[in-house]
C-alpha cells in the first residue's frame, strides 16, 4: 500500500469516531501545551532575571559578608563606612563605589502614605548602577557629607505620594522624619512579579542617623574593565580580611550571580518540563489503550484485508500511522494552545513568559515519538491477527 | 496474469488445531484440484470442515500436513507478506456477512483489494465502476452499505472480489444472509461471471439446491471427503444443518 493512501484510511479512521478520537488526542493536547507553558515561563523567568542582572551596569563587583552559598548561615553585616573608604582606596577611584543600607519604611506626604524600600546610598549611585533621574536632580556628595534630608523618589512612590503633581521641592516624611524631594527616578518597571520602582533613595548618612546604626549591607564596584575585574574582588576582599579577621567577605560578580541564579531557574525549568512531560506520557498511554480498543473493534475490518492481499505489515502501518496523526495532531493543537496560553500568562500576570523555538520543536517531536512507542504495540498486535479468526469475529 | 494449469491443487492436506495442549483435527487428508473454470460445490454439516477447507483454499491458513498449491506456488514455502500478495492477485473472497467496510462507498469497497497492489487511485475507481457496472450496480457507485440492500451489499463484494482478476472465486455460503429470490439472483450472478470471466467458482453451502445447481459437489464429514463425483451434480445425501458463521 502507497504511504499516502495510508495516511488517508488513518485520517478517515479518526474521523469515523470524531468523539473518542478528539478525547484521546486531549490528553497529548494538554501535556504538550503544558509543556510549552511550563518551559516558557522558566525561560522567561530566567530570561528576566538575567536582563535585570545584567541592566545593573557592567562590570559589577558586589561586595557582602559571609559566602555565597546555599547552607551558609547570613553573617551580622560588620561593614562601615570606614570600611567602604578602605575599599575605595583599593579601587583607586571613589566614585566606582557604591553602598547601600537597606530599610523598610513608611513614607507619607500629606493623607498619602506607601510602605517602600528606603535605602541609604552615595551620590556615586548613578554611575555604578544604570539609574537615570528623570525630574530633578540626584543626592550630591555635599548632601552625604552634611546627612542632608533630602530624598529622591522611585515613580511608583512618587505617582502613589503625589499623583499627578511634581513632588519635587515637596516635602516627605520618612519613618516619621521630614525629608525634601530632589528628584523623581525613570521608570524602570517590573520584574518577576517585583515592582523596581517602588524605593526611595536617601544620604547612607541620613540613614545611618535615621536608624541609629552605622552599618553598610553591601557594597558594589564598578571595575574599570572586565579583564581585571576578578583580581580586584581578590584584593578587596583581602583589605576587607585584614580589616575584620573574624568575618568572611565575598565579591561576586553578575556573572556568578547569574550562574548560581541560572542553575536554580536551570533546575526549576526542568522540574516544570518534567512534570509536564509525565503528563504527555499520561496522554501517551491513553493512545495506547484506544489503539487497543481500535483494533479490537476492528477486527473485522483487518480480517478483510488481510484477505483481499493486505500484509502485516500494511495492517501494522496503518494503525501506527494512526496513533501518530493522534499524537501529531494534538501536538500541533496543544502547541497552539501552550503558545496562547503563555502569551496570556505574560500579558496578564507578572510571570514572565518567552516562548522558544526548541520547546516547540522538543513537544511536537515528543508528541511524535509518543505516537510511534504507544502505537507500536497495537499495531503489531493488528498486523499479526491471523485472518481466519479475524473474519469470525462478530 | 498467467493461470496455473491447477487453479487450486490440493494432496492429502491436513489442518490440525492445537487447543489448550489438545490436538483438534479439522482435516484429515483433503485431496482436490479445482480447475479454471471450474464450478464446484463444497458442501456439509456443520464441523465437517469445509469452512476450514474454505480457509486453506484461499490462502488465508496454512495445511499442517500434506501439499497445498495455489496459482502454482506451494504455501508451504511462502511468506506471509508473500501469501498476502498470493491472496490478492489469485483469490476473490464472498462472505455470508458480506464483510464491507462501513463508511466507505461502493466503489472503494471494490477497489480496496487494488490498494493493496499499489494501483493509483484514479485506475482503481475506474475499474472498480466497471466492475460494478458489470454486477448491475452502475448506478450505486457512492452509496455506502448501509445504504444499500442486502442483495446490492453482496453485489458489491462479488464486485470486489473479482475486480483483481483472481483464478479462483470462494464463496462462502454467499446467500445464507439473503432472502430467496435475492439469493437466487446473487447466485445467477456468480453463475453468469463464472461462465463469462472463466473465473473458477467454489461455493461453500449447507444449501442443496444451491449445491445442486454446480458442475461438481464435494461432500465433506468430519474432516475428510466422503464423495467428490466428476461431472453432473447429485443431490447432497445429508440432512440440511445450520452452518457455522
Amino acid at each position: 500500500m502507497r504511504i499516502a493512501e495510508a495516511w488517508r484510511v488513518a485520517l478517515d479512521a479518526l474521523r469515523a469516531n470524531r468523539l473518542r478520537s478528539g478525547l484521546t488526542m486531549l490528553g497529548v493536547v494538554i501535556g504538550v501545551a503544558a509543556v510549552v507553558v511550563l518551559v516558557a515561563i522558566g525561560t522567561g523567568a530566567k530570561r528576566e532575571v538575567e536582563q535585570q542582572v545584567e541592566g545593573l551596569g557592567s562590570n559589577l563587583l558586589i561586595v557582602v559578608p559571609g559566602r555565597l552559598e546555599f547552607n551558609s548561615a547570613p553573617s551580622v553585616s560588620r561593614l562601615s563606612l570606614s570600611d567602604v573608604d578602605a575599599v575605595s582606596r583599593v579601587v583607586g577611584d571613589p566614585s566606582r563605589v557604591a553602598v547601600t543600607v537597606t530599610s523598610g519604611e513608611t513614607v507619607r506626604a500629606g493623607t498619602r502614605s506607601t510602605f517602600t524600600t528606603v535605602q541609604g546610598v552615595l551620590e556615586t549611585t548613578p554611575q555604578v548602577f544604570v539609574r537615570n533621574v528623570a525630574r530633578g536632580s540626584y543626592l550630591t556628595s555635599s548632601d552625604v557629607d552634611t546627612a542632608r534630608r533630602v530624598a529622591v523618589l522611585g515613580a511608583t512612590v512618587a505617582r502613589t505620594l503625589f499623583g499627578d503633581r511634581d513632588p519635587i521641592g515637596q516635602q516627605v516624611s520618612v519613618a516619621g522624619v521630614r525629608f525634601r524631594v530632589i528628584g523623581v527616578f525613570a521608570p524602570l518597571g517590573q520584574s518577576l512579579g517585583v515592582d523596581r520602582d517602588d524605593e526611595v533613595h536617601i544620604p547612607v548618612t541620613t540613614a545611618h542617623r535615621l536608624y541609629g546604626t552605622n552599618r553598610i549591607d553591601g557594597i558594589a564596584v564598578k571595575a574599570p574593565d572586565r579583564e581585571r575585574i576578578d583580581a580586584l574582588g581578590e584584593r578587596i576582599v583581602a583589605e576587607l580580611s585584614k580589616r575584620h579577621p573574624d568575618t568572611e567577605f565575598s565579591a561576586v560578580t553578575q556573572e556568578q550571580i547569574l550562574g548560581v541564579l541560572g542553575d536554580i531557574l536551570g533546575v526549576l525549568t526542568g522540574v516544570l518540563a518534567a512534570i509536564a512531560g509525565i503528563s504527555l506520557l499520561v496522554g501517551g498511554v491513553g493512545v495506547s489503550n484506544i489503539m487497543l480498543v481500535s483494533v479490537r473493534e476492528r477486527t473485522r475490518e483487518i480480517g478483510l484485508r488481510k484477505a483481499v492481499g493486505a500484509r502485516p505489515r500494511d495492517i501494522g502501518v496503518q494503525f501506527l500511522l494512526e496513533a501518530v496523526l493522534l499524537t501529531t495532531i494534538g501536538g500541533v493543537t496543544g502547541m497552539a494552545l501552550g503558545v496562547g496560553a503563555a502569551l496570556l500568562v505574560g500579558e496578564l500576570s507578572p510571570v514572565p513568559a518567552a516562548i522558544t523555538w526548541w520547546s516547540l520543536a522538543l513537544a511536537f517531536g515528543v508528541s511524535a515519538a509518543v505516537g510511534i512507542i504507544f502505537g507500536v504495540v497495537p499495531a503489531q498486535r493488528a498486523g499479526r491477527l491471523d485472518p481466519v479468526i479475524a473474519l469470525r469475529t462478530e | 496474469m498467467t493461470r496455473a494449469a491447477q487453479a487450486v491443487e490440493a494432496t492429502d492436506v491436513s489442518r490440525t488445531y492445537e487447543l489448550d495442549g489438545v490436538s483438534v483435527p479439522a482435516l484429515r487428508g483433503v485431496s482436490l484440484v479445482i480447475e479454471p473454470g471450474d464450478y464446484v460445490a463444497i458442501v456439509g454439516p456443520s464441523g465437517s470442515g469445509k469452512s476450514t477447507l474454505m480457509h486453506l483454499l484461499g490462502g488465508l491458513d496454512r495445511p499442517t500436513g500434506g501439499r497445498l498449491v495455489i496459482g502454482g506456488r506451494d504455501v508451504s514455502t511462502l511468506s506471509p507478506p508473500e501469501m498476502a500478495r498470493l491472496r490478492n492477485e489469485t483469490i476473490g473472497f464472498v462472505f455470508q456477512a458480506f464483510h464491507l467496510l462501513p463508511r466507505t462507498s461502493a466503489v472503494d469497497n471494490v477497489a480496496l483489494p487494488l490498494v493493496y497492489r499499489g494501483v493509483g487511485a484514479r485506475e482503481r475507481r475506474a475499474k472498480a465502476a466497471e466492475m460494478l457496472e458489470r454486477v448491475g450496480l452502475g448506478h450505486r457507485l457512492h452509496h455506502r452499505p448501509n445504504q444499500l440492500s442486502g442483495g446490492e451489499q453482496q453485489r458489491v463484494a462479488i464486485a470486489r472480489a473479482l475486480v483483481t482478476d483472481p483464478a479462483v472465486l470462494l464463496a462462502d455460503e454467499p446467500t445464507g444472509n439473503l432472502d430467496t429470490a435475492t439469493g437466487a439472483a446473487v447466485l445467477a450472478l456468480l453463475e453468469d461471471l463464472n461462465t463469462t470471466s472463466g473465473v473458477a467458482l467454489v461455493l461453500v453451502t449447507h444449501d442443496r439446491d444451491v449445491a445442486a445447481r454446480a458442475h461438481r459437489q464435494i461432500v465433506m464429514r468430519d474432516g475428510a471427503i466422503v464423495s467428490a463425483p466428476a461431472g453432473p451434480s447429485i443431490p447432497a445425501p445429508r440432512r440440511p444443518t445450520e452452518d457455522e458463521s
